[in-house]
């Protein structure tokens, strides 16, 4: 098992070689220029070309990839064009409230995604069965700013039961730091809650199918432990392993509703970055992001160990 | 099975861990409501990424500097220019020499007195950047402090803007310490300390997120009431603190949940909801911004100023205006180059009145000979103040006689396109519009795109010898009635030969809570006087 973790740790290496490049190559074919951004509007072209030589970017493509690959090599993401931070300081200001919510989302994901898919599964083609795939259906679909907008205006400015917008660290209290992650991570879970319900309904639905099922019950073995010890322990592998691959959604689903709550997180960082063309902070949070999906579904992998003892690497 | 389950609850153990970790040891952006009056909590127009008020010309950042920093001068609402920093100045009888001494009391926040040698350090700076502050250095022989609280300008020319120099809102002149100021001006500034009536809070600075200021214990306001950058700059609340919310629809969920006090600039779809809303109340803070239209004057078919100015007559100011803010309210029709209501506006128009002529512009085209090559023009989608003239301007120009092509961009796309100088179907383009304050539209010498310079100017490069002569004239001449003249002529050039069009004035509304009061009114954004209640 030692080799195979060593094997898949090093092969992470060429999988962020290939994003970098990808992403470096990306960020400069997109028109855009974060020395007329930073000169303002009343700059003029000699403005921008002073401001361009000094962030380097009259250089070569080749050669401005070869120093930010030099820099990398040696642990440094290099520093923003804007804000006088490295790209690593603003990464860890803002990994906290990112954290917050995708540990939460993935929390709230697996306490109601994986009992909705066991009960639609148990109770395959009933009503209960077709209402929450219905649901789930809907959930997958509906776009998680417009769930953020809808939580807001219910929740927040009808309801007046959750702020709004913003973090608090559960430094300044526990209540209120969950009390304003609830409806962000409600939006951000939707997706990934339609999703591994339906995962699990299918895997949980097979299982149920297999002799070792009716043995059980023709043991006399109650059908919640049929449905928990047997059906669900078995169904787990395919389920860890979408919710490992749905990290990607995770992400794509912090930068929206970071945007939408207006949380300080490493979302809110990739769009501003976005926007403003700022290099070295889009590079660094991409690489980041892929370094922790790789690890996840790594993670992941090592968890089959657990889940299921015929599994050896 | 059993001891699987045992290491599921361990791994459900250790991701609770780790959540709790993170959420401990990170900071944020509590948005609880907004009840301790002494905090005043507002939406700036844009995030705060460069702290420095003479390597950018950002709006954000001149708001800043006005938070923390102090002027020599300040400019009333009214416009006049009025001593801010300075106590008493004077000037000899052919105005070559000007003394000025400072007010006492004044004191950078890191403790230490401002004295004239930090005046000398900043001034030296700004002009090295600023537009404004490279004529008055063009025009000055020496400047050096005279004492520990007066220094003198001497001139080589007459520089019959000197005052206005000095105390501009737009590219202003922020005192800092010496050994700040003695960066060079092409180099960013690694500290924020002024004498200004804020202190900046380098520890709370979340760029993206939250910008904090404390008020100056020790700042000695002028006596006089404020008005502008002028007058005394009385601070009611110990922090401000600017959050960023760049969604429009964030902000407005903010202010109406009073999450927020204060949004420095509403954007124009929020404008009915928020004048419905009883907790809500709206002011105008600046004077209107000014919409314009620039050509490139370097390639075709622009090059040839029949066709340019075939294309200002086919502007309809009322029609783009109503299109892009949709409230009568938020916005006016204005042929003239300055701004309204400010002290060089002029009816001097050259024939442009903002109301569509064309059969004028169809015969101007045809003596032009155009051949009906498209005219690209840059639609910025995502500017919420800017995204809906292109569509009606294209409108516009195709009864005219033009063909025109839309490029639609996001408007970081767009202002990184404008620098080009290529033909359009080379990857340059044609017409863009954009947006300006009062105070950047308010006299010929702040006025970006007033320019003849040809491609040494701002955007659009037109070529006009005249232009430069009469900014020239300008800059020199201090009789006021002879200035106001000189403006006129200006105004008359640019749009004789559509230099660049005026399309028209917004009017920037600032949203508040109802409990929020005292906003000054100002040339430019400024947040002393308030109260919350």
């Amino acid at each position: 098992m030692f080799l195979f973790i060593l094997r898949r740790i090093l092969s992470i290496i060429p999988v962020l070689a290939i994003v970098a490049l990808i992403v470096f190559m990306m960020l400069h074919l997109v028109p855009g220029d974060p020395a007329a951004i930073i000169v303002g509007d009343n700059g003029t072209l000699e403005d921008i070309a002073r401001v361009r030589a000094q962030l380097g970017l009259n250089e070569s493509l080749p050669l401005q990839f070869w120093h930010w690959l030099l820099r990398l090599l040696q642990g440094d993401l290099g520093h923003s064009i804007f804000i006088p931070q490295s790209v690593a300081s603003l990464i860890g200001q803002r990994i906290g409230p990112t954290l917050s919510l995708g540990l939460l989302t993935l929390v709230v994901t697996v306490l109601l995604a994986v009992p909705l898919g066991t009960i639609a599964a148990w109770k395959r083609n009933s009503w209960i069965d077709r209402s929450l795939m219905a649901t789930s259906a809907v959930g997958f679909s509906v776009p998680a700013f417009v769930v953020g907008y809808l939580f807001i205006w219910l929740f927040g400015l009808h309801l007046h039961w959750f702020p709004v917008q913003g973090y608090t660290p559960m430094a300044q209290g526990f209540g209120a730091w969950l009390q304003g992650l609830v409806l962000p991570s409600l939006t951000l879970s939707m997706v990934y809650i339609a999703l591994i319900a339906r995962v699990t309904r299918a895997a949980v639905s097979e299982a149920l199918t297999e002799d070792y099922i009716r043995t059980a019950r023709s043991k006399g073995i109650s059908e919640w432990r049929v449905l928990m010890r047997h059906a669900l322990a078995n169904a787990a592998v395919p389920i860890v392993t979408v919710v490992g691959i749905g990290v990607a959604l995770l992400i794509t689903g912090v930068v929206v509703t970071e945007t939408v709550f207006a949380i300080p997180g490493l979302g809110r960082l990739t769009v501003d970055s976005v926007l403003s063309r700022d290099f070295p902070v889009i590079q660094g949070v991409t690489l980041f992001f892929s370094f922790v999906y790789v690890l996840v579904n790594l993670l992941v992998d090592l968890s089959y160990l657990l889940l299921d003892p015929r599994i050896r690497y | 099975m059993s001891a699987p389950a045992m290491s599921r609850r361990s791994a459900l153990g250790w991701m609770l861990t780790l959540l709790a970790a993170s959420a401990l040891a990170m900071p944020g952006t509590s948005l609880a409501a907004s009840n301790d009056a002494s905090v005043l909590r507002m939406v700036p127009q844009a995030d705060l990424k460069i702290l420095d008020p003479v390597w950018t010309t950002a709006t954000v950042t001149r708001d800043h500097g006005f938070m923390i920093y102090d002027t020599l001068f300040g400019m009333t609402d009214k416009g006049e220019v009025k001593p801010q920093m300075v106590d008493t100045f004077s000037h000899s009888a052919d105005g070559k020499e000007w003394t000025f001494t400072l007010r006492s009391g004044l004191a950078f926040h890191d403790g230490a007195p401002v004295t004239s040698a930090d005046v000398v350090a900043s001034i030296k700076r700004w002009g090295s950047r600023a537009s404004v502050g490279q004529l008055l250095i063009t025009a000055t022989k020496n400047i050096e402090a005279v004492n520990e609280k007066s220094f003198k300008i001497e001139l080589n020319k007459p520089f019959g803007f000197m005052l206005d120099a000095l105390g501009n809102p737009n590219n202003p002149l922020f005192i800092m310490p010496k050994r700040i100021a003695d960066t060079p001006g092409t180099t960013q500034i690694s500290e924020a300390i002024g004498s200004g009536p804020y202190m900046f809070k380098k520890d709370e600075y979340s760029p993206g997120s939250k910008v904090v200021y404390v008020r100056n214990p020790k700042y000695v306001p002028r006596k006089e009431p404020a008005s502008g950058t002028a007058g005394g700059k009385t601070v009611y609340v110990d922090r401000v603190e600017w959050v960023m919310l760049p969604d429009a629809q964030t902000q407005a969920n903010a202010l109406v949940s009073n999450s927020v006090d204060l949004i420095e600039r509403i954007p124009p779809e929020q404008y009915s909801a928020f004048k419905n809303d009883p907790n809500v109340v709206m002011a105008k803070q600046v004077g209107q911004g000014s919409i314009v239209m620039a050509f490139n004057h370097l390639t075709a078919p622009f090059n040839n100023p029949k066709i340019a100015r075939a294309a200002m007559l086919a502007v309809n100011q009322q029609a783009l205006m109503r299109a892009q803010f949709i409230a009568p309210e938020m916005f006016s029709t204005n042929a003239s180059i300055y701004a309204n209501g400010t002290i060089y506006w002029s009816d001097h128009t050259a024939g442009f009145t903002g109301k569509p002529q064309f059969a004028e512009a169809k015969k101007l085209l045809k003596e032009a000979g155009y051949d009906g090559k498209p005219v690209v023009m840059l639609a910025p989608t995502d500017h919420s103040t800017h995204n809906k003239y292109p569509l009606v301007m294209a409108a516009l120009l195709r009864q005219a006689g033009f063909n025109v092509n839309v490029q639609s961009m996001d408007w970081q796309t767009e202002i990184s396109r404008r620098a080009k100088k290529e033909p359009a179907d080379q990857g340059g383009w044609n017409i863009f519009m954009t947006g300006f304050y009062a105070v950047d539209m308010m006299n010929p010498i702040v006025m970006a795109p007033l320019t003849g310079s040809g491609d040494k100017g701002w955007f659009g490069w037109p070529t006009s010898e005249k232009v430069e002569q009469l900014k020239t004239a300008f800059v020199e001449e201090m009789d006021p009635a002879k200035k106001k003249q000189l403006a006129a002529e200006l105004q008359e050039e640019v749009l004789s030969k559509a230099l660049f069009v005026p399309l028209g004035e917004y009017v920037p509304y600032t949203a508040m809570r109802k409990n929020v009061s005292g906003l000054v009114k100002a040339p430019v954004n400024v947040f002393w006087g308030i109260r919350k209640n």
